[in-house]
């Protein structure tokens, strides 16, 4: 595998740090970190300014409180488990357990074009989403409303800004209108997330937006 | 003579008890100055032998700050008090999990307590990355753990120096008053070094993987 490219904004690692992403952008975290040691030390680093928030904070416990809590603790385990291995290498356990299993077992839905989705349940505030483009083809163009995140799992796509390759996380705004095309060669598989509906530029993809929740 | 010979011990196990052992009887020396080494020392000391007295120091320290958390995140005082017992068992139960070269104590109550309050107040998931196995012969070394604790440190006065209007800032992302589009990356923290060093760690954990 390629090194990683593109990385999570120091925004964005610092609102998953503070527990202020909605569930679908934290899973895109979740999966990018489980392949990048380099953005998870950065998340270490933003969860340390939390552990110094937390001791610039103080109220006081009523005194029984210790003895309540001492008589909760039970047998703590004794030893790590050991967990299991990753049998898809791009899948990491975050996101297998929102597919209930690697890719074999995701329910796919065409959206046209050999372009295929799985929408994949989390709570509200940003939904979350497999996309499967065949190699060669483009997703129609599109700008966004808020935030979209995609990140590579296998493949590779292109689009004005760069290329994208396994592990690499887009992050794009409002300022950034894009066609990505899925180069040549492997079939491009991404999880994306969006908290707003994508703002298509052409008719047809724009019609059928409801029916694809897209 | 052989007082001077380094102690030859079996296994991990019982170096890391000794670790424990001896962080305990430097701990109980500068007790009062509550630093972030004694804190590591406290925990794997729970971590190692289930220290109910070392768990009782660290329970008075960071369950109020816990409270006082989540308080400012806004939960009542005694679903907050509630919520602080309940993060000082799972401190208890996952002592196991810790690890003192990527995290200081008050760095992973705060993660602990951050999850819980996603639990209490706001109901949404979130999914946490892949976790990074370590056995007993990925130990970490004394001294990364000790540079990282004193990083820590560092980290916590540098907050405290920050104007009252960044500072403000910072604690209102960490309390969950902001949404991601309103949080400023920009912290002006040194966060370089800690990066760095846990860096170090994930790379070393890697390579006993490997």
């Amino acid at each position: 595998m390629t090194p990683i490219r593109h990385h999570v904004s120091d925004q964005l690692l610092m609102a998953y740090a503070a527990g202020a992403l909605p569930e679908a952008f934290s899973l895109v975290l979740a999966t990018h970190l489980s392949l990048c040691d380099d953005c998870r030390a950065r998340l270490g680093a933003f969860e340390a300014v939390g552990g110094a928030v937390l001791e610039g904070c103080a109220a006081p416990m009523p005194e029984e409180a210790l003895n309540a809590c001492m008589a909760r603790l039970g047998q703590p385990a004794a030893a790590r488990p050991a967990p299991a291995p990753r049998r898809h290498a791009l899948i990491p356990q975050p996101l297998q357990d929102y597919i209930g299993g690697d890719l074999s077992a995701v329910k796919w839905r065409p959206l046209g074009m050999g372009v295929r989705q799985a929408i994949l349940p989390t709570g509200r505030g940003a939904r979350a989403r497999l996309l499967y483009i065949p190699a060669g083809q483009a997703v129609p163009d599109h700008g966004h409303r808020g935030t979209e995140l995609t990140l590579v799992l296998q493949g590779a796509y292109r689009d004005a800004t760069d290329r994208f390759g396994p592990g690499d996380l887009e992050i794009a705004g409002e300022e950034l209108d894009h066609t990505p095309i899925a180069e040549p060669g492997a079939d491009c598989i991404c999880l994306a997330a969006t908290d707003a509906p994508l703002r298509f530029n052409s008719l047809v993809p724009r019609l059928l937006q409801p029916l694809f929740r897209i | 003579m052989f007082d001077a010979m380094p102690l030859q011990l079996p296994d991990a196990r019982a170096r890391r008890a000794a670790y424990a052992a001896r962080a305990k009887q430097e701990t109980r020396k500068t007790m009062d100055m509550g630093t972030e080494q004694d804190w590591t020392a406290l925990l794997l000391a729970v971590r190692d032998e289930q220290d109910r007295a070392a768990f009782a120091a660290l329970f008075r320290h960071f369950a109020p700050r816990v409270k006082g958390f989540l308080m400012k995140s806004g939960a009542s005082a005694a679903l907050a008090e509630e919520c602080a017992q309940e993060t000082m068992v799972t401190l208890w139960n996952k002592a196991h999990l810790y690890d003192p070269a990527r995290a200081s104590v008050a760095t992973w109550v705060f993660t602990i307590a951050r999850n819980r309050r996603i639990d209490a107040l706001r109901r949404a998931a979130r999914p946490e990355p892949e976790d990074l196995p370590w056995g007993p012969e990925a130990e970490p070394d004394q001294h990364d753990v000790l540079e990282l604790a004193q990083e820590t440190g560092r980290l916590g006065a540098a907050l405290a120096q920050l104007p009252e209007n960044q500072r403000s800032l910072i604690e209102r992302a960490f309390y969950g008053d902001l949404t991601h589009t309103e949080i400023a990356a920009e912290t002006g923290l040194p966060l370089g070094t800690i990066k760095s060093r846990i860096r170090l760690a994930l790379d070393r954990l890697r390579r006993t993987l490997s």
